[in-house]
């Protein structure tokens, strides 16, 4: 390579397979202090939670349990992990592009920038914002239908833990090997075996499969959950808008995601079984891919929006403090947009050269897609329109979210233009408007979601001051950041591209990078808001209904219950909580009776290990590691199936107890 | 407004029983399964020409080898159904017969599913040897792998048929393993007519 980067040569052992020596990265000093970071504080954790005894609760109370609020929880703080080592690759990209100017190399040599933005994509869509959503979807939607847990509790269990496993194997790649070179989507024939040697390329298909199995199983899961455990007397058009955009985002993953299983495991079978799909001979078509994975790509982008967009519904509802304007037309353009999202994937590629008219019925599909998505926009300001706003953080978020999603649904229909996409195709153009919707859109309502339900899930708000300066930071830096990008995307800059020739681009790319730097301090306050929030519980503590809210998840008590409600609800009409509220309801103090729920299981996090340890050995040509490991699965998985008692009941003394200190609280 | 009743909320007193969601849940699984389906057929459609000037589906598929496959897989179908009705009469060995004769007629069609690749690739007609061959093993061999893990299933639920008898879980699980089953001949319908029987016509 052009760098003088030689990767260590193939060799292959039968016991570790190509796994040797050489490919741990000890010459690379930022890996290797990054490295000793991530071994001295996982080392600090490990004495801490020897120190506190806290082996036994995380293990009973956290890792095996299948209650969906813990789980929703341990998403989130997946979530937040990744993030920071997304936003790491970021920063260092900025970095990279801020000093590579005019002949400069920059700090990062080719091979290792390729692999930042590989890394960075990848990271932040599957394991970030894919893991968000599912945590926010998994802690909120129960309630809000007045379930006790999910359809099926084990599954949300593995769920998580699979994604637990893929997020780990992404994370190892740091430290032994490399991860892939070629982009987010990795497409061949450069991600085929020919052009990607090694096993970067291969730790990207299995951590994305691994990961994948748990997201098909969560959406089954969650359309399973809402069709059957709605509260007695809820229809389907009486469901929060919250709770139907998480219906709609998870009928994606569920028609979606197996497309990306399928061709993700045609691009395993051509590189590690010859097949011949996406090769440059023998007939293969690489094409055929790239048209593959944006059918399951465009939707995604929808998957991880459309929960956003329930979340901004359920955020402007509460604030303005007036039921959601146009419900139905609501409920209707989101799933109009679930719908259009299958039929707009072409027009990623353009320039593929498909001809005229594909390309005018591609570019006018995706413009109409804008049309249900601005009954949303006109839908949350009408419903501010009169109504008394209080702008508390989440409102801010979602105000934020308003100015900046629309930007980017404009440059985006800008981009449906076909001879403007031409144009601007593979530019930072397109990087801008993406971060402007998946930053605008994704990571704001993130931001919203975790300080409207934090007081939900804990009992206390977040502290307010440092709610707003994570805000200002990341509304300011997001501009500061990306509209460069615009500028540089219209003068022809392509994306990924480690150095570049003309120093007159260094000053938009140093302005972009500072952007960066703002954002890195909205990133750092939300943590300060984290301890700060936690330091001061007492002073934060609220009670079950903080915001004043509509929706049946703040019936429960704060943090809720284990079974949620004590007693089964029947609901007539939208809006349950507002009307209880209406109606002067409160709940009964005698008369509970044991409450019926799922056990805890590990089998979960141990056939998701088993998992990590299959994929690790895939990657590096263990054989008998990776027969082992599967067959333990596909053992574990039986085994499992023998045991018939899965659930217990909580006993009515118990729920009483824990009924009567919620209320004392 | 369609909302005639006023909204209300109240507590229930009796017991709330909601139905089992495993059946729509697993016909849900059985969508997206049919999606991975769906995408290497469109695969087969798109590469199932590129022939690279090896062999073509005239040269390698006979009509009455697939023929007796298929009828092996349509008749396990029909021997599954009977299970079910036996299990409906809770007849425990009658539903244990017929699942095991179900399990034996799969047990062939794989059996003759693996000799046609081992042909296939001793004759040189391997995936590697074009884009055609390739969408070729990895449609029939995903469903093969299907039928494989639908009988590495079959003799799970068998165990624990024999073990626990015919109650609610395990009925339930037989009315899931059933419609899997079921789904895979469909599925194998599809590849019969679109793989063997329109190539060879």
């Amino acid at each position: 390579m052009a760098d003088g980067y030689v990767q260590p040569a193939e060799t292959f052992s039968p016991i570790f397979g190509r796994l040797t020596l050489d490919w741990i990265p000890y010459h690379e000093p930022i890996l290797i202090a990054t490295f000793a970071g991530v071994a001295l504080g996982g080392l600090v954790v490990l004495a801490l939670m020897t120190y506190f005894k806290l082996w036994v609760p995380l293990w009973r109370d956290w890792v095996t349990t299948v209650d969906h609020k813990k789980i929703g929880i341990m998403y989130m703080v997946l979530g937040f992990i990744m993030l920071i080592r997304g936003f790491a690759d970021a920063l260092m990209m900025r970095a990279q592009q801020a000093m590579a100017a005019g002949g400069a190399e920059g700090y990062l040599p080719p091979h290792h920038f390729d692999q930042v933005f590989t890394a960075h994509g990848v990271i932040m869509i599957f394991f970030v914002a894919m893991v968000f959503i599912t945590g926010i979807m998994n802690y909120v939607m129960p309630m809000q239908i007045g379930a006790r847990d999910v359809a099926f509790p084990f599954l949300n269990n593995f769920s998580f833990w699979m994604t637990v496993s893929g997020a780990l194997l992404v994370n190892i790649s740091l430290f032994v090997g490399e991860f892939a070179r070629v982009g987010w989507l990795a497409f061949p024939p450069l991600s085929g075996a020919s052009y990607s040697t090694g096993p970067g390329m291969d730790y990207y298909l299995w951590a994305l499969q691994i990961a994948g199995v748990g997201t098909t199983l969560s959406g089954i899961n969650m359309i399973a959950t809402v069709l059957k455990m709605r509260a007695p007397g809820m229809k389907l058009m009486d469901m929060p808008i919250f709770t139907w955009t998480t219906l709609i985002t998870n009928v994606l993953i569920v028609v979606a995601f197996p497309v990306l299983t399928a061709t993700l495991s045609l691009l395993t079978l051509d590189r590690y079984f010859d097949f011949r799909f996406f090769t440059n001979d023998f007939g293969g078509n690489a094409m055929m891919y790239i048209n593959l994975i944006w059918i399951w790509g465009h939707p995604e982008v929808y998957i991880l929006i459309i929960p956003c967009f329930g979340v901004f519904s359920e955020i402007v509802s509460t604030f303005s403090g007036k039921p959601i304007f146009g419900y139905k037309t609501m409920v209707w353009a989101t799933a109009c947009i679930m719908v259009l999202s299958f039929v707009v994937w072409l027009h990623h590629f353009f320039t593929m050269g498909s001809g005229a008219n594909v390309n005018t019925f591609f570019g006018i599909t995706t413009m109409i897609i804008a049309v249900p998505t601005g009954v949303k926009i006109f839908n949350w300001l009408f419903t501010m329109y009169k109504g008394r706003v209080r702008l508390e953080v989440p409102m801010l978020w979602t105000i934020g979210f308003l100015i900046t999603f629309t930007i980017g649904g404009m440059t985006g229909v800008l981009l449906a233009v076909p001879p403007v996409d031409f144009q601007l195709h593979n530019t930072l153009f397109l990087i801008a408007h993406f971060h402007n919707v998946i930053i605008g859109g994704v990571v704001f309502a993130v931001y919203a979601a975790v300080s409207y339900w934090w007081p939900k899930a804990f009992g206390f708000r977040m502290n307010d001051t440092w709610g707003r300066r994570s805000f200002w930071f990341w509304f300011t830096g997001f501009y500061v950041a990306f509209m460069p990008l615009y500028a540089l995307g219209l003068m022809g800059v392509t994306r990924r591209t480690a150095t570049y020739p003309d120093a007159g681009w260094q000053p938009y790319f140093i302005v972009a990078a500072f952007g960066a730097v703002l954002i890195l301090l909205g990133i750092v306050s939300t943590f300060i808001n984290f301890y700060v929030s936690i330091r001061d519980r007492k002073q934060l503590a609220c009670g079950t209904d903080p915001w004043d809210a509509r929706t049946l998840e703040w019936a429960t008590q704060s943090p809720p219950a284990p079974y949620n409600f004590p007693f089964d609800l029947q609901i007539t009409g939208r809006e349950a909580f507002w009307t209880m509220k209406q109606q002067g309801f409160t709940w009964p103090t005698t008369g509970y009776k044991p409450i019926h729920m799922p056990k805890g299981t590990a089998f979960g996090v141990l056939i998701a290990g088993l998992a990590l340890v299959f994929g690790f050995a895939m990657v590096w040509y263990i054989w008998w590691l990776a027969i082992l490991a599967f067959v333990g699965m596909i053992g574990l998985g039986i085994f499992h199936t023998f045991n018939y008692k899965r659930d217990y009941y909580i006993p009515a003394e118990e729920v009483s107890a824990t009924e009567a200190k919620g209320a004392a609280a | 407004m369609s909302h005639s009743a006023p909204a209300s909320v109240s507590v229930v007193d009796h017991d709330v029983h909601h139905q089992s969601p495993t059946p729509i849940g697993f016909w849900i699984y059985l969508m997206s399964d049919c999606i991975i389906f769906g995408s290497l057929f469109a695969t087969y459609a798109v590469l199932g020409g590129s022939f690279a000037g090896g062999p073509g589906p005239k040269d390698l598929f006979e009509a009455g080898f697939v023929a007796i496959e298929t009828a092996l897989l349509l008749i396990s179908s029909i021997t599954f159904g009977l299970a079910m009705l036996r299990a409906d009469k809770k007849d425990q060995s009658g539903t244990l017969m017929w699942l095991a004769i179900t399990g034996l007629f799969g047990a062939g069609f794989i059996a003759m599913e693996l000799y046609e690749f081992n042909h296939l690739i001793h004759i040189g007609a391997g995936p590697s040897r074009s884009a055609f061959l390739s969408s070729f093993f990895a449609l029939v061999g995903t469903h093969g792998l299907h039928v494989t893990g639908g009988i590495i299933w079959l003799v799970t639920l068998m165990v624990q048929i024999a073990k626990h008898g015919l109650g609610t879980a395990n009925m339930r699980r037989l009315g899931a393993l059933s419609m899997f089953w079921h789904f895979l001949d469909l599925v194998w319908i599809g590849v019969f007519s679109f793989v063997y029987l329109v190539r060879l016509v």
